[in-house]
């Protein structure tokens, strides 16, 4: 990996060529080669603990260093942040400062800052405009965080970080063998419907196809858009779905040969049967329109009972408090089988551990940001985080005996059904292009009288052509 | 030459050429280097691949798609635009028919003027989301609303790939004609008034008067209006990042160099390909602008 990033000539052969060219300006190159290319690169400020290691200090942080981590706003908030992981780091750190950003946009803070060399040292890479992560690796910025997950615990006692994670997490944030990334909050993916409607109606949640087609049929004749997602800027949603269907069918290895950029692993027949299901589902149950929503206008419609099946992740019942009428009552349910044949069990369901934070591993303080991370991954941490966010954690079973809210309960229940029986994928934010493909393949099958073929050719050819560029970092799993 | 004017000439100019030349110069001359790398923007390091950009840049059917839409902005937009600019400045200035030796507007120009120039004044993010609720697809959409009354299904204006990019060329239209209306009554405006007096004495009708006297007599604010719209056409970047589906969509039937740019070097981190996009945007505006005014070129007509 770092030999890709090795500067290959010196500056002075740089310019040299530059001007030979003749585009840039004798002035000018100084200049320029003070913003990019004119760094320093001192590889060998190697990690090690700057301080003296203790019980209380297992990773051995300079007590006295100041740490500046930067979190984004969005959905989940920063309170969690500020009133719960600071204070709880400061309790044992309270001659460390904690400098604290938030932003909207991760990347237009954060980016140029990895640029000149002197990045925050704990970042939470999220929102629509979060960094290219694999990039991030790939450029030999991103803190190895095994120390981490092999220290122990800050108040589950007797156990290492890893030991108190869900299994799967520390895998989910891997990048070719190493962890780099903590995955913190937990999404279970599904499709949610109002309780309160489905009771009214006396509506069941269906196991099979035929059932589920039968319910979309009822909603139907009530004058409710059976179900839809939001074209404009979330077909991504729908694509978890589609997938996550394919993964029942065929097993969870589909999803890992997408991941990987098998041979065929988009043209299997599993994809392709998911895909023709919901190829129907979009030609008869859906409204055309939501092609052009976005994705808050149909969610609202969601809350309003003029949907009846919405598929998101669980941060849904949050995202969605303000505008939720009263007794609407979330609730999940697994995505129905689409044949009887298929070789996970209708309770499997699409989960994973999410919303990315890292550790700067060229920062002033990257042990410090590990140490973050510990304190965000306490009991104290999760439950706080849970609390405040009315979102899951990886830190297995902390609110459990906890009641929140009817959404998150629901969804709890609806993972402890599943067993070990979940999946998920790691291709979007690997090769953030064929997120970009599978987005509009996907408005393309449901909304735009797409067939199931074209749709897995055509992932075929953009997973492919990626496989093909070497200018991008492959990753396995 | 007096003595102490280059001083003072300096000490004006130095600031203003010191900002040009940081913001606008450097910058510039950044992404053309930039363009020759395979810079992912995470690192101080960068390394020189020569012309591997503009190659992969030259297979790309994105790209060709952007430009396809670049060339069909460039010729229907400042068309339609200048057209309709045209139209309005003359019914504004010249329709009214002459009263009392003086050629005046149609009646209520000067209200009309305030009313065209009005959507100038909006930031085009602004009309961007106004756009987006005329347009929406469902009832709640002020088309669709309406169609919706009448009983008539609704038209999926951003939705539909043969609808989108006309649909947002239309918001753009609107958006620049009031600035041309005005441009274009300033140039009449000093197109001296006995010259229509003549004309109308000969027994020339509205019409030509408008093709024999008025456009011959406009001809360099034209060729400006052509220009700075051709720019425009090649730009395009808010609206369509704002109001298209899937971002570009739907499946990239709106897409516009701009913003392939800003999703290359946002959501792919190629900051090297990036560039190199930028540097075929910047020939391609240039060429067009040099091309305009040279086959635009006609004796100016001295008044």
């Amino acid at each position: 990996m770092t030999d890709i990033f090795k500067p290959e000539v010196d500056r002075r052969t740089l310019l040299r060529r530059a001007a030979a060219v003749g585009l840039l300006a004798t002035p000018a190159v100084s200049m320029l080669s003070a913003c990019v290319g004119g760094g320093s690169d001192d590889d060998d400020k190697a990690d090690k603990p700057a301080g003296t290691v203790s019980a209380n200090n297992p990773l051995g942080i300079k007590e006295d260093a100041p740490l500046e981590i930067v979190i984004f706003n969005g959905g989940l908030g920063t309170k969690y942040a500020t009133d719960v992981d600071i204070p709880s780091y400061n309790k044992l750190f309270p001659n460390s400062k904690v400098t604290f950003n938030q932003t909207e946009e991760i990347s237009t803070v954060v980016q140029p800052r990895f640029a000149q060399g002197s990045p925050p040292d704990m970042i939470n890479n999220s929102g629509s405009k979060l960094m290219d992560q694999g990039a991030l690796v790939q450029a030999g910025q991103v803190q190895d965080l095994t120390d981490l997950f092999a220290a122990p615990s800050v108040d589950i006692s007797g156990k290492t970080v890893k030991d108190t994670l869900i299994p799967g997490t520390v895998e989910q944030g891997t990048f070719n063998g190493k962890p780099y990334v903590l995955n913190y909050a937990f999404t279970v993916f599904g499709l949610w419907y109002s309780g309160k409607l489905f009771k009214e109606n006396n509506w069941t949640v269906p196991t099979t196809w035929a059932d589920f087609t039968k319910l979309l049929d009822a909603m139907k004749a009530k004058g409710i858009t059976p179900y839809g997602y939001a074209g404009a800027n979330a077909p991504y949603y729908q694509y978890t779905v589609i997938l996550a269907s394919a993964a029942k069918i065929g097993g969870a290895d589909i999803l890992k040969n997408i991941d990987n950029l098998e041979d065929g692993a988009w043209t299997n027949d599993a994809v392709k049967q998911a895909a023709a299901a919901w190829a129907e589902v979009g030609a008869k149950y859906s409204n055309k329109a939501f092609l052009g929503l976005k994705h808050t206008e149909v969610q609202l419609q969601h809350d309003q009972y003029k949907v009846g099946l919405y598929p998101s992740g669980s941060w849904l019942e949050n995202e969605q408090a303000k505008d939720t009428p009263a007794g609407f009552d979330y609730q999940l349910m697994p995505i129905p089988s689409v044949t009887t044949a298929d070789k996970l069990p209708v309770e499997s369901l699409y989960a994973a551990a999410g919303e990315q934070y890292f550790v700067a591993a060229k920062g002033k303080n990257p042990r410090g940001g590990m140490e973050f991370l510990r304190h965000m991954l306490s009991k104290a941490g999760a439950v706080g985080f849970t609390q405040l966010t009315k979102t899951l954690t990886v830190v297995a079973g902390a609110t459990d005996g906890m009641e929140i809210s009817p959404g998150l309960t629901s969804g709890n229940k609806a993972l402890g059904a599943a067993g070990a029986n979940t999946f998920s994928f790691r291709f979007d934010t690997w090769y953030k292009k064929l997120d970009d493909e599978l987005r509009a393949a996907t408005n393309e099958l449901f909304y735009q009288g797409g067939t199931a073929d074209k749709f897995c050719e055509r992932m075929q050819k953009a997973a492919d052509a990626i496989k093909k560029d070497s200018s991008i970092e492959k990753f396995t799993r | 030459m007096k003595h102490g004017r280059y001083p003072f000439i300096i000490g004006f100019l130095i600031v203003p050429v010191a900002i040009y030349g940081t913001f606008v110069v450097a910058a510039y001359l950044q992404a053309f280097q930039l363009s020759f790398t395979n810079w992912r923007g995470f690192s101080p390091d960068v390394q020189y691949i020569g012309f591997d950009n503009f190659t992969k840049l030259f297979h790309d059917n994105t790209f060709w798609k952007a430009i396809q839409h670049h060339a069909l902005l460039l010729v229907f937009m400042p068309l339609v635009t200048i057209g309709l600019a045209l139209f309005f400045a003359f019914l504004l200035n010249v329709g009214g028919g002459s009263r009392g030796g003086r050629t005046t507007g149609v009646w209520g120009s000067k209200f009309y003027r305030v009313v065209f120039f009005f959507p100038q004044l909006l930031a085009l993010a602004l009309v961007a989301v106004i756009f987006a609720r005329v347009y929406s697809p469902d009832e709640s959409g002020l088309i669709n609303g309406l169609l919706h009354q009448f009983g008539s299904g609704p038209v999926l204006f951003l939705a539909d790939k043969n609808l989108a990019l006309w649909s947002i060329m239309a918001v753009l239209i609107w958006q620049a004609v009031g600035f041309y209306v005005v441009l274009f009554s300033a140039g009449m405006g000093s197109i001296p008034t006995e010259i229509y007096e003549a004309a109308a004495l000969d027994g020339a009708t509205r019409g030509t008067l408008f093709f024999k006297v008025t456009l011959p007599l406009l001809w360099n604010t034209l060729q400006v209006a052509w220009v700075y719209l051709g720019i425009a056409a090649f730009d395009a970047f808010a609206l369509v990042n704002v109001m298209s589906v899937d971002r570009g969509g739907p499946d990239g039937a709106t897409t516009v160099l701009g913003l392939e740019i800003f999703r290359n070097m946002q959501d792919y981190a190629q900051f090297g390909y990036a560039s190199a996009m930028g540097v075929v945007l910047f020939f391609l505006t240039l060429t067009f602008a040099a091309l305009t005014l040279r086959v635009t070129r006609r004796e100016t007509v001295e008044l």
